[in-house]
C-alpha cells in the first residue's frame, strides 16, 4: 500500500532541513548566521542522530562553507549549504567557482538586509547583489514552497550542472509556523533520482578541473554558462509539473499568478511580501479596482517570455522592490521587468516603489494603499 | 634509516614537460611526493607557480585528478573532497581504496590568505595532507613578500629588505594537536619521501612543509637549487623535524645542530649566495643586519630545542 502524505506544523527553516533530508544529500558544510542558523542546527542534529546519512562539516566561515561545498560536489557528492546576508556576500568569490566549475550545489539563502549598519530582518539586497554570479535563483513565498522548491532545485541543478540558490525571507518564513505537507519518501525518490555526475575527481581519470584556459576557451565556457542558464527555464517548468503530478502540489513554475486574467493593475513582487500581496489584491478588488498579482519564482534566469505572455493588455504593473538598484531610481526587479518588456510590450506601464527595507512590516492594507497611490501618479 | 635516493620507486607522477622554470624546487619536491603517494590520490591546487606550470585545461602535467580552487580555501576544499569520498564509500558508491586527498600550496596560500581555512581543517582533524612548498615569497605574481619571507630579504614589496622575521608555520600547525607535522627540503629527497609515506599512512590531518629555494625570487644560479637547499639546512635557517602525535624529533643534518653536537654554519655564507640579501649585505650596517638574521635563527633553534622536550 502506498504511504500517505503527512501534514505537520513547521517553520520555514525546518521545512528546508526536511527537504534536504528527503533529498538524501551527502555533504552539508555549514556556518551559522541569523536567520539561517536554524537550518544548519537541524541538519547537524539529523546527521548526528543518524536520521540523515551525510557528513556535516562545521567550517570556520562562509567562504570555506562554499569552498567545501564545491569541492565535495566535484568529488561526486550531492551537497547542500545555507546562509544569509553577510554570509552570502562572504561567499561571493566561491559562488563564481561553483557556477564556472558547473557544480550543481543547492543552497538556501534566508534573505536578510546587509551590513552596514547591522539589521537582522529581511530585505532582498543580499540575493540580488549575487544576481550576476551565474547561479539560478528561486524566490519562495511560503514554507511549503521552500520545501517543494529545494527538491525541484536539486533536480534542475543536476540536469544542467548549474548551482541553484533557493531564497526566502528571514523570520516571516524561516521562523513562522505554517502547515507543511510532507510527501512520502518513495514519491520524492521517484521525483529526484540519485546524483550521477557526468564527471568527478577520480584517480582512474586524471584530468584538471577549472584549470587555466586560453581566451577562446574561456569565452566558450562563459558562453555555455550564459546559454545554459537560459536553457534552465523549460527544465524549471518540467520539474514543477512533474512534482505536481507526483505530489499534487503546485507553487507556480517560473512565475505564479493570482487574479491576473482581467487585471488592469498588476502588483509584482517576490518572497513573503508577495504572499501578503494576494490579500492586498483582494482588498483592491473589493474597492472596485481590477487588481492582480504576478510573482516571479525565478529571478535568475528572469522569466521574461512568461511575463510577456501573461500580462493583460494595457496593464499598469506596480513593482514593489525590497532592494535598491543603486545608481538608478528604485529597485532591481523594476529594472529587470523594464528590460524584459522593452520593445515587446509597449502597452504596459511600469511603476516602482522600494518598500520593506530592513524588515519593515508590509501589511496588506499598507500595500493596497500604496498601489492606489501609485495609480494616481 | 632514511631511504636512499637510489631506492626511490620508479613511479613518476610529475610528467615530463611542464611550464616550470629550470631547477624549479616546487616541481622537484612534487616529483618526490608523487613517488611516495602513487597514483591513487586527488590533488587540490591554489593559484601559484605550480598552477602556472601545470599545463592548460583540460590537461595537466601531474598525473592525478587536479582541482583548481580559490586561493584562500586549501583547508576547506580538501575537507570537502575527503568528506564526500568517505561518505560515498560508506554508502557503497565508491569502489576501490580511498584515495589520498592532498593540497599542493605555496607559502602565500598557507601562511597568509589560506591560514584561516587551514587552521580550521586542522582543528577538525580532517583526513588530508597539506603540503606547503615554501619559496618564501609570492613567486607567481612576481616575488612579493609573504609571511614566510625572512627578515632582510628583498621582494618587490620590501624593496629595502623585509623588516620582520618569518613565522614558524609548521610549529603553529603542530599546536593544532594534529597527528603528523614535518618539515623537509629538496636537498634531502629520501627524508622527504619517508615523511610523505608516513603522512599517507596516518589518518587525520597531516602538514608537510618543504623549503623550496627559488632561483628567481632568491636570485641565485638556476643550477644551484639543491645546494641552496642544503646550505639553508646546514646554517640552521631551515630545520628538519617531524612530530608524530606531538612528539618532535629532529632529522639529519639538523639533529646534531639542535643537540649542540655540531655548530650550524654561519648564516653569512648562505646569505651571500643569494641576491635577495644584496642590499642588506652592501649597506654600512651590514654586520648588524646579519646579526639580526643570525639572532632569528638562533632563537628558532633554541625554541625548537626546548619545545621538543615537551612530549604528550
Ligand atoms: C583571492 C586572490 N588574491 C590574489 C590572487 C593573486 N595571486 C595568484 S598566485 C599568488 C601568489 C601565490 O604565492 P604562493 O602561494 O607563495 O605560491 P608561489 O607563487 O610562490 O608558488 C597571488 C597573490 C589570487 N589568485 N586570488
Ligand atoms: S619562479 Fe621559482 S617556484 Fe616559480 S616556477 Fe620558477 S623556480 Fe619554480
Ligand atoms: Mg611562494
Amino acid at each position: 500500500m502506498k504511504a500517505a502524505a503527512q501534514v505537520i506544523m513547521d517553520t520555514g527553516a525546518h521545512a528546508a532541513a526536511l527537504a534536504v533530508k528527503s533529498a538524501r544529500v551527502d555533504v552539508v558544510p555549514g556556518y551559522p548566521i541569523t536567520p539561517q542558523t536554524a537550518i544548519m542546527e537541524a541538519l547537524a542534529a539529523m546527521v548526528e542522530n543518524g536520521e540523515l546519512h551525510a557528513r556535516f562539516i562545521p567550517v570556520e566561515g562562509e567562504h570555506s562553507a562554499m569552498a567545501a561545498a564545491v569541492a565535495a560536489s566535484a568529488a561526486g557528492a550531492r551537497v547542500f549549504t545555507a546562509t544569509s546576508a553577510n554570509g552570502l556576500l562572504y561567499m561571493h568569490e566561491v559562488l563564481h567557482m561553483a557556477s564556472g566549475g558547473r557544480l550543481p550545489v543547492v543552497m538556501c539563502n534566508v534573505n536578510r538586509g546587509i551590513f552596514a549598519p547591522w539589521t537582522l530582518w529581511a530585505d532582498h539586497q543580499d540575493s540580488f547583489a549575487q544576481r550576476d554570479t551565474g547561479w539560478i535563483q528561486y524566490h519562495c513565498s511560503s514554507n511549503q514552497e521552500v520545501f517543494n522548491t529545494i527538491l525541484q532545485a536539486f533536480r534542475v541543478a543536476e540536469q544542467i550542472n548549474i548551482p541553484i540558490m533557493v531564497n526566502f525571507d528571514g523570520f516571516a518564513i524561516s521562523h513562522c509556523l505554517m502547515p507543511l505537507t510532507l510527501p512520502p519518501q518513495e514519491d520524492i525518490d521517484r521525483f529526484l533520482p540519485p546524483f550521477e555526475p557526468e564527471w568527478r575527481l577520480d584517480p582512474a581519470h586524471p584530468s584538471s578541473f577549472s584549470n587555466v584556459t586560453m581566451a577562446a576557451e574561456y569565452a566558450t565556457f562563459r558562453q555555455m554558462l550564459a546559454d545554459d542558464i537560459l536553457a534552465a527555464i523549460p527544465l524549471v517548468k518540467q520539474a514543477a509539473r512533474e512534482y505536481q503530478e507526483i505530489t499534487g502540489m503546485w507553487d507556480g513554475d517560473t512565475i505564479d499568478t493570482y487574479r491576473l486574467e482581467d487585471a488592469e493593475v498588476v502588483a509584482l513582487a517576490v518572497n513573503s511580501m508577495a504572499a501578503e500581496l494576494r490579500l492586498s489584491v483582494d482588498i483592491l478588488r473589493q474597492q472596485g479596482i481590477k487588481a492582480g498579482l504576478l510573482r516571479p519564482r525565478l529571478v535568475v534566469p528572469f522569466p521574461s517570455e512568461d511575463i510577456i505572455q501573461v500580462l493583460p493588455r494595457n496593464a499598469q504593473v506596480m513593482v514593489l522592490d525590497r532592494n535598491y538598484n543603486y545608481g538608478h531610481p528604485g529597485g532591481i526587479l523594476a529594472q529587470e521587468l523594464k528590460g524584459a518588456l522593452f520593445g515587446r510590450r509597449n502597452d504596459i506601464t511600469v511603476k516602482n516603489r522600494v518598500m520593506g527595507i530592513g524588515g519593515i512590516d508590509l501589511p496588506r492594507r499598507l500595500m493596497a494603499d500604496e498601489i492606489r497611490a501609485m495609480m494616481e501618479e | 634509516m632514511t631511504t636512499s635516493i637510489k631506492n626511490l620507486p620508479d613511479t613518476e607522477q610529475v610528467l615530463s614537460g611542464n611550464g616550470a622554470c629550470g631547477g624549479c624546487p616546487a616541481t622537484m619536491a612534487l616529483r618526490i611526493v608523487g613517488k611516495a603517494l602513487g597514483p591513487n590520490a586527488i590533488m587540490l591546487l591554489t593559484p601559484s607557480c605550480s598552477v602556472a606550470s601545470m599545463g592548460m585545461t583540460p590537461k595537466l602535467g601531474y598525473n592525478w585528478p587536479g582541482l583548481n580552487i580559490c586561493f584562500a580555501t586549501a583547508g576547506s576544499s580538501a575537507s570537502g573532497v575527503i568528506h564526500a569520498l568517505e561518505v560515498m564509500k560508506e554508502k557503497g558508491r565508491l569502489p576501490g581504496e580511498l584515495p589520498t586527498v592532498f593540497s599542493w600550496v605555496g607559502d602565500g596560500g598557507t601562511y597568509d590568505i589560506g591560514f584561516q581555512s587551514l587552521s580550521a581543517a586542522a582543528e577538525r582533524n580532517d583526513n588530508i595532507i597539506h603540503f606547503c612548498y615554501n619559496n618564501e615569497a609570492y613567486s607567481n605574481t612576481g616575488v612579493q613578500r609573504s609571511g614566510a619571507t625572512p627578515r632582510g630579504s628583498f621582494t618587490t614589496t620590501t624593496p629595502t629588505g623585509k623588516s620582520q622575521p618569518k613565522k614558524n608555520m609548521a610549529l603553529l600547525m603542530l599546536e593544532h594537536n594534529i597527528p603528523y607535522v614535518a618539515t623537509a627540503t629538496v636537498a634531502y629527497p629520501g627524508d622527504l619521501y619517508d615523511k610523505v609515506v608516513k603522512a599517507k599512512n596516518t589518518p587525520g590531518m597531516k602538514y608537510i612543509e618543504i623549503l623550496a629555494p627559488c632561483y628567481l625570487g632568491w636570485q641565485f644560479d638556476m643550477a644551484d637549487t639543491v645546494q641552496m637547499s642544503r646550505m639553508a639546512v646546514r646554517s640552521g635557517a631551515w630545520l628538519l623535524w617531524e612530530a608524530e602525535n606531538g612528539n618532535i624529533s629532529f632529522n639529519n643534518p639538523t639533529a646534531p645542530i639542535i643537540n649542540g653536537k655540531k655548530d650550524a654554519a654561519p648564516v653569512e655564507e648562505y646569505l651571500m649566495k643569494q641576491g635577495r640579501f644584496n642590499r642588506l649585505l652592501k649597506g654600512s650596517d651590514a654586520q648588524q643586519r646579519i646579526a639580526e638574521i643570525q639572532g632569528d635563527i638562533d632563537r628558532e633553534i633554541a625554541f625548537m630545542r626546548e619545545r621538543a622536550k615537551i612530549s604528550i
